[in-house]
């Protein structure tokens, strides 16, 4: 009998709770599908009285949405394969490729980790505007080319590769740039989709540098033109939501697509404490 | 021999780009902090003068900077708690063996930290509408007046406490869910055998064992609370009664809206001081209670 309480207390804990933190979502899709003006009625309407896609026709026709969805695409997709080139190679030599200096360098970028990246804005701002690259692309990329996360978690990975694979290879006479591509890559599959989502959602979603580096409207990425537009349109309220329904759904289908691959980053990443 | 050189090879494109995109900028901030670099020297570098530590004179004698720093204290001290005390909560939730549908609520209490903040930031700055907003809607159905979360001094930053505590509750949760899973199930059956209660198993068997990758947990989560930046700069921008401005959001203003690159350069490093020292103060702390 006390079971039976104690396992009804306990999932309608979670049912509550599940339902409060999805509700924000919810309410954020269901707001961007009603009428202009209606979620600012009394009482506030949990559903459209009839949705309508009107607040999505022009968020891309009259706001031009469309252009910055596409830059949030390059940069991100710009972002990951940066960050693959750059990360991969350093993690596998962290974890396998024995050279004079090797700990004592990678503790080194673990105890840069203390640092803030914002500490590094204000004089990467100038370098930038220096090489002409303030409001492009590759402005925005900047940040995202090698991290220590990243090679901290492609070698964390790496490191569950047996040497005897890689020592096979080597006998058999392959270059070491070959190993690494013929038969180590394949192996790391896994962490490949990994650094890829991690990278991917990071890039999406972050504001600060792209806020800074980005000014011009045709280059800026989602959350910095959802910034400037909430403040013009501060009360249409629908047509925020739909705003905020096009540069979230991308990164929770993402998410949801590849769930176990971003946990395991996840987990991964919070051992090195 | 060969290995060694392939070695450098390999990490040498990331070592290049984090030093001359991070270590340079990082060094160059702190010589930065030191000069008045305004838009004058922007506009010309001839223009700059070595100012010794008068930046950091400066901010001691500006109040919105005094203002800033207990703006974010605030944030920390009162967002990190509560946003580890949700994790935890949850995280025990789900570890419970009554449970179910375990996957389903996991991918659910997790589905906020994917989000994009600046978005969701703007969500809840419609959630929360005095008016229209419907927390204020739930409130009154309890009696409760409504609120002016983001327009009243006292409410805006425990509003954003609220989007925080949301957005992030379950990052930890995961990670602690990793460690409840990992607390040997012996270790419960000889508690329970020895007659010990829900909330005894708690205290002397899930939180001690939990106790290193708590600390772990707190001091992230600190560190990310030291960098509130996005949430008032869509919600409030820094109101009302400036009461929401952080160190970053100052820095940001500093620097890049009146281009007084110099000064922010010198709050960036006031922040990182700040971060490292918390960081240090809480190793220390569990260290001297591990001793005890």
């Amino acid at each position: 009998m006390k079971q039976r309480w104690s396992v009804l207390a306990v999932n309608a804990t979670l049912a509550v709770i599940a339902a409060l933190t999805l509700f924000p979502l919810l309410w954020m899709v269901s707001a961007s599908l009603m009428a202009s003006g209606e979620a600012s009625t009394f009482p506030p309407p949990l559903v459209p009285r009839a949705p309508t896609l009107a607040n999505y026709r022009e968020l891309f026709a009259s706001a031009g949405i469309g252009r910055q969805v596409i830059n949030s695409l390059l940069v991100s997709v710009g972002a990951t394969l940066l960050s693959l080139a750059f990360n991969l190679t350093a993690g596998y030599a962290f974890a396998k490729l024995r050279f004079a200096g090797r700990e004592r360098l990678f503790r080194t970028l673990l105890g840069a980790l203390v640092i803030p990246a914002q500490v590094t804005m204000m004089p990467l701002f100038l370098m930038l505007k220096q090489m002409g690259l303030v409001n492009s692309y590759a402005g925005a990329l900047v940040p995202w080319l090698a991290s220590v996360f990243g090679i901290f978690l492609v070698r964390q990975y790496t490191l569950s590769i047996p040497d005897e694979i890689i020592e096979a290879a080597r006998m058999d006479g392959a270059g070491e740039g070959r190993i690494f591509i013929a038969v180590v890559l394949p192996l790391l599959k896994p962490v490949v989709v990994t650094l890829s989502v991690l990278t991917f959602l990071g890039a999406w979603n972050d504001f600060m540098w792209p806020l800074i580096v980005l000014s011009d409207r045709d280059l800026q990425t989602l959350p910095v033109a959802l910034a400037g537009l909430s403040r013009e349109h501060v009360q249409d309220t629908e047509l925020m939501m739909a705003g905020a329904v096009v540069t979230v759904l991308p990164v929770l289908l993402l998410f949801l697509a590849l769930q176990r691959h971003y946990m395991r980053g996840l987990l991964i990443g919070s051992v090195k404490g | 021999m060969k290995a060694s050189r392939a070695g450098w090879l390999f990490v040498a494109p990331a070592m290049v780009a984090i030093a001359v995109f991070f270590v340079v900028p990082v060094a160059a901030a702190l010589a930065m902090s030191f000069t008045d670099f305004d838009i004058y020297a922007l506009a010309d570098i001839g223009n700059l003068r070595i100012v010794g530590l008068d930046n950091y004179a400066w901010l001691l004698k500006t109040p919105l900077f005094w203002q800033a720093l207990a703006n974010t204290f605030f944030f920390v001290l009162v967002g990190v708690p509560l946003s580890i005390a949700a994790s935890l909560a949850a995280a025990l939730l789900l570890n419970s063996p009554l449970a179910r549908f375990k996957a389903f609520y996991r991918t659910a209490l997790f589905a906020p930290v994917v989000t994009t903040l600046v978005a969701v930031a703007v969500v809840w700055r419609y959630l929360l509408h005095t008016r229209y907003g419907l927390l204020n809607h739930a409130l009154a159905s309890i009696g409760i007046d409504p609120i002016d979360w983001l327009g009243h001094p006292q409410w805006a930053m425990p509003a954003i406490v609220l989007l925080s505590v949301w957005k992030n509750f379950g990052y930890n949760m995961i990670i602690l869910l990793a460690g409840l899973q990992a607390i040997p199930k012996d270790l419960y059956e000889a508690a329970s055998l020895e007659g010990a209660s829900w909330w005894q198993q708690l205290r002397h068997v899930t939180l001690p064992t939990l106790a290193p990758m708590l600390l772990m947990v707190s001091i992230l989560t600190m560190a990310a609370h030291f960098q509130l930046f996005a949430e008032p700069y869509v919600m409030t921008q820094g109101g009302p009664a400036q009461r929401t401005v952080t160190v970053l959001y100052f820095m940001y203003e500093e620097g890049f809206k009146w281009w007084s690159l110099g000064s922010a350069s010198a709050v960036a490093f006031v922040l990182f001081l700040f971060m490292f020292g918390f960081t240090l103060l809480q190793l220390r702390v569990a260290r001297y209670k591990e001793a005890m």
